[in-house]
């Protein structure tokens, strides 16, 4: 009874102990908020990666392709059809983006992804990645307007209305530019619509115009005022592919017979002589952009960041590749943009470019042409539970034959991203927990201050008849009163600064003047954090435990205390 | 007079060890005390009466020699034993009253309590408990001091706490080293009053360490500690104990 009533004494009276604890407690609290946003973040990840990776992916070896998908998606099936949910066929290659930006051009390595989007939907999260599908927000985090398109539709190559009106009065601009402006035919047009990443409204860009554009400016206005009201009729996609097609003939061909046509001011397309049909007709090639290739955050002069867009959806871009001849050859082609593709992984932003399957396989002369079979690179696929995986991956293994097709889940194909994630989570916490095992000692050394201070109590106690082992009971109890006292105080602090963690960040924000965390470097409006119950147990215990252990010590030494020795202590 | 002693010491030697040196302090120390008898030890400073108490009361065990209680010898038991033994047969009281600063005074009266019975044990029995330390701390006449804390106490008042935490646990013999050696005179007197009325009300056997004469003298039986051995100072056995006689006696002295 006396080691409970003591116990408690001595945690209400000794704050000295309580300071060796608040160490326990931060140490506590870091453990559990590091965790906490680490497996937040890396969730986040997981989440995002899957979403674009797909469950399984079955890559080709040969760039080149393989043919006949539907036979090989028959065989894939006919393995492990009872799993599999939806499949997509793929083509998957490197290239080269190039677009013109403030009269400069810009050339991007990427990979160039061929999809069907109606499959490629079913296989991932294409939806939740496609600009069009989200909410319109300005650079304060101000609603603008609704998403384009429902999440429930279909993605497709065509431009919305908003992005096919911009085009259109882009194309108006340039002939009248090209009217007007003889002498600087091959300039950029004044207007770079670089900053605003939606269509301003006429006036604006009369701001924008400098004074010698004047004339110009009048017959622009007058131009996109008339696109605005005056209906234009629709031109079939089959039509504008007829009519381009020639058009894109030459620039591939150009490419093979060796010519740059880049070098020539006049050939790129958004330069291109207009074909005669529509100024504003798609491409045949269209592509989603990935955000990172040519969208990036600049200061202004009040120290406001924005985000600035080189490229918008409408607008053309130059894409190179190699095709699948032999020997591979490159290609040039322009596209239009159509979508931005924006996943919060800037390793899949800043690299993906997906584009209309069927015009790349035409494009990389992956079409043979007496069969009409197309190749493809790699078939995506969704299971209908992601934990049959392995096993998916074991059947598939074994029906193809090893050198031309590798199998992997999405999480094999990351592995050492995901690798990396889990060891740096590891070392952390060993790092985080030598902190409080640092702390372990500090208790140590406190208690055994105490036990000296209390030698003379050790002495009384002993003489009134406690065992040993009733005064090393106060002690051990009182470490582990200690410990409970640090280790809850830590993590109910811990758990209010994750719960609060993105408040604190905005406080330190407006305290410090910096951006502690910046959206557009993590691509997460909000800090992400995810509480393992059975982490922060195992802290807790963890921390409870070092205590304890730190406490035996001193608490033997009491315990082994001669009472005589001990009553006589001055 | 009974046959065998209450307590007793029989030719115990104790010496401390400072580095290579041995200090003899006890050389073959025999004392009897029988049960009811209130027997002082004076002696010098340093001279080992502390270290006689300690031995008695199993705080200590000796170099040589026993220490029986009731005719049994004790000081080889077990250290649990020996424990409990403490708990429950011996009383302390010591000069600078060892009261536990953490816990008031009904606390400190309780302790010994809470030592002997586990915490389940206690709490059922808490209330019989309570109400006999408060009986205990109103015979001591502390009553109106019960949740104060030692510091809160006069001298006085926490020698007869003191007292009360020795008595809560029913000791047979008392062991009291020097109880008034930290008082100013009529305190002093208080508290050997309380003792004397103990040993007479109570039959409880006390030793008492004192190196004032004149509150030795009034014990049943003074003995002196002088060179590591006992020697009687005055022996009164043949007056027996309680009686008002042996206080008179006391004047003649018969040195030994
Ligand atoms: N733990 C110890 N270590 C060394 N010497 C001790 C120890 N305890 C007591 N002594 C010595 O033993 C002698 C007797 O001490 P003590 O019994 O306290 O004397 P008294 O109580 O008569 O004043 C003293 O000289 C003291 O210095
Ligand atoms: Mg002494």
């Amino acid at each position: 009874m006396y080691k409970l009533l003591l116990c408690q004494r001595y945690l209400r009276t000794r704050y000295i102990a309580l300071a060796s604890i608040i160490s326990v407690t931060l140490g506590v609290a870091t453990m559990i908020v590091v965790n906490s946003v680490m497996a937040g973040f890396s969730t986040q990840m997981k989440e995002r990666i899957h979403g674009i990776l797909a469950d399984v992916v079955c890559e080709s070896v040969n760039l080149d392709g393989h043919p006949n998908p539907e036979e090989l998606m028959a065989r894939i099936r006919a393995v492990a059809g009872d799993n599999i949910e939806a499949m997509s066929p793929t083509v998957e290659v490197y290239g080269m983006l190039s677009f013109k930006y403030l009269g400069q051009w810009i050339t991007r390595p990427i990979q160039l992804i061929g999809i069907d989007p109606e499959s490629k939907a079913q296989v991932g999260t294409l939806v939740d990645n496609l600009e069009n599908y989200q909410e319109v927000r300005d650079d304060d985090g101000k609603f603008v307007r609704a998403a384009a398109r429902k999440r429930g539709e279909v993605p497709n190559w065509e431009l919305i209305d908003e992005h096919m009106e911009y085009r259109r009065r882009r194309a108006e601009q340039q002939r009248i530019f090209d009217d007007t402006m003889m002498d600087s035919a091959h300039e950029v047009p004044l207007e770079e619509p670089a900053v605003n990443p939606h269509n301003p409204p006429p006036e604006e860009e009369a701001e924008i115009n400098p004074a010698k554009t004047a004339k110009a400016l009048q017959v622009l206005q007058a131009g996109a005022e008339q696109t605005v009201t005056a209906e234009l009729p629709k031109p079939e996609v089959a039509a504008e592919a007829v009519t381009d097609a020639a058009h894109h003939d030459e620039l591939v061909q150009g490419a093979e017979a060796g010519v740059n046509p880049f070098d020539q001011p006049g050939v790129p397309v958004t330069e291109a002589p207009v074909v005669a049909a529509d100024p504003a007709a798609l491409n045949p090639a269209r592509v989603y952009l990935g955000a990172g290739l040519f969208r990036f955050p600049y200061k202004d002069a009040d120290g406001k960041v924005r985000m600035v867009n080189m490229v918008l959806p409408g607008d053309d871009v130059t894409i190179s590749t190699v095709n699948a001849g032999r020997p591979p050859k490159a290609v040039h082609f322009p596209a239009t943009v159509v979508d931005v593709f924006k996943s919060g992984m800037s390793e899949y932003d800043s690299n993906l470019v997906f584009m209309n399957l069927a015009q790349l396989q035409e494009y990389r002369v992956m079409v043979d042409p007496s069969t009409g079979e197309r190749s493809i690179t790699t078939i995506q696929i969704r299971l209908k539970d992601f934990s049959k995986s392995k096993e998916v991956v074991e059947q598939l293994r074994a029906a193809f034959p090893p050198g031309h097709f590798t199998v992997r889940t999405w999480e094999q194909k990351q592995g050492p991203l995901l690798a990396a994630v889990s060891v740096e989570t590891a070392i952390l916490n060993v790092l985080l927990f030598l902190i409080i095992a640092v702390a372990g000692f500090g208790i140590l050394a406190i208690f055994f201050m105490i036990v000296v201070e209390k030698t003379r109590d050790i002495g009384i106690l002993k003489a009134l008849g406690a065992h040993a082992s009733g005064v090393m009971a106060i002690f051990l109890s009182y470490g582990l009163g200690l410990g409970i006292v640090g280790a809850g105080a830590g993590v109910v602090l811990g758990l209010l600064f994750v719960w609060r963690i993105n408040d604190i960040e905005a406080l330190l924000t407006k305290v410090t003047g910096i951006e502690v965390f910046d959206e557009r470097i993590y691509y997460f409006p909000s800090i992400p954090t995810h509480v393992d119950v059975s982490m922060v147990i195992w802290v807790a215990v963890g921390a409870v435990f070092i205590a304890v252990l730190a406490s035996i010590l001193p608490a033997r030494r009491a315990s082994m205390l001669h009472p005589v020795q001990a009553l006589r202590y001055e | 007079m009974p046959t065998s002693p209450h307590v007793a010491a029989v030719a115990v030697e104790k010496s401390y060890r400072k580095g290579e040196h041995k200090i003899p302090v006890l050389r073959g120390v025999d004392i009897q005390v029988h049960r009811s008898e209130f027997v002082s030890i004076v002696g010098a400073s340093g001279s080992g009466k502390s270290t006689l108490m300690h031995l008695l009361g199993l705080l200590d065990v000796p170099d040589v020699g026993e220490v029986t209680l009731g005719g049994q010898r004790i000081d080889d038991l077990p250290t649990r034993s020996r424990d409990e033994l403490r708990n429950r047969v011996f009383g302390f009281i010591f000069q600078f009253y060892h009261l536990l600063p953490e816990l008031n005074l009904l606390e400190n009266v309780l302790s010994p309590l809470m030592i002997r019975y586990s915490t389940w044990q206690y709490w059922k029995h808490r209330r019989e408990m309570q109400d006999k330390a408060k009986h205990l701390i109103e015979r001591v006449g502390l009553s109106h001091r019960l949740t104060h804390k030692p510091r809160e106490l006069s001298g006085g008042e926490m020698q007869r706490a003191a007292i009360a935490r020795a008595l809560i646990s029913d000791p047979e013999i008392l062991l009291a080293d020097e109880p008034t050696g930290n008082l100013d005179a009529r305190t002093g007197r208080e508290i050997l009053d309380v003792l004397k009325q103990l040993n007479e009300q109570n039959d409880l056997t006390i030793i008492m360490v004192t190196h004032d004469e004149r509150i030795a003298q009034q014990a049943d039986r003074v003995v002196r500690l002088d060179e590591g051995r006992l020697e009687a100072f005055r022996d009164l056995e043949l007056a027996g104990p309680h009686s008002g006689e042996s206080l008179r006696l006391g004047e003649k002295l018969r040195v030994g």
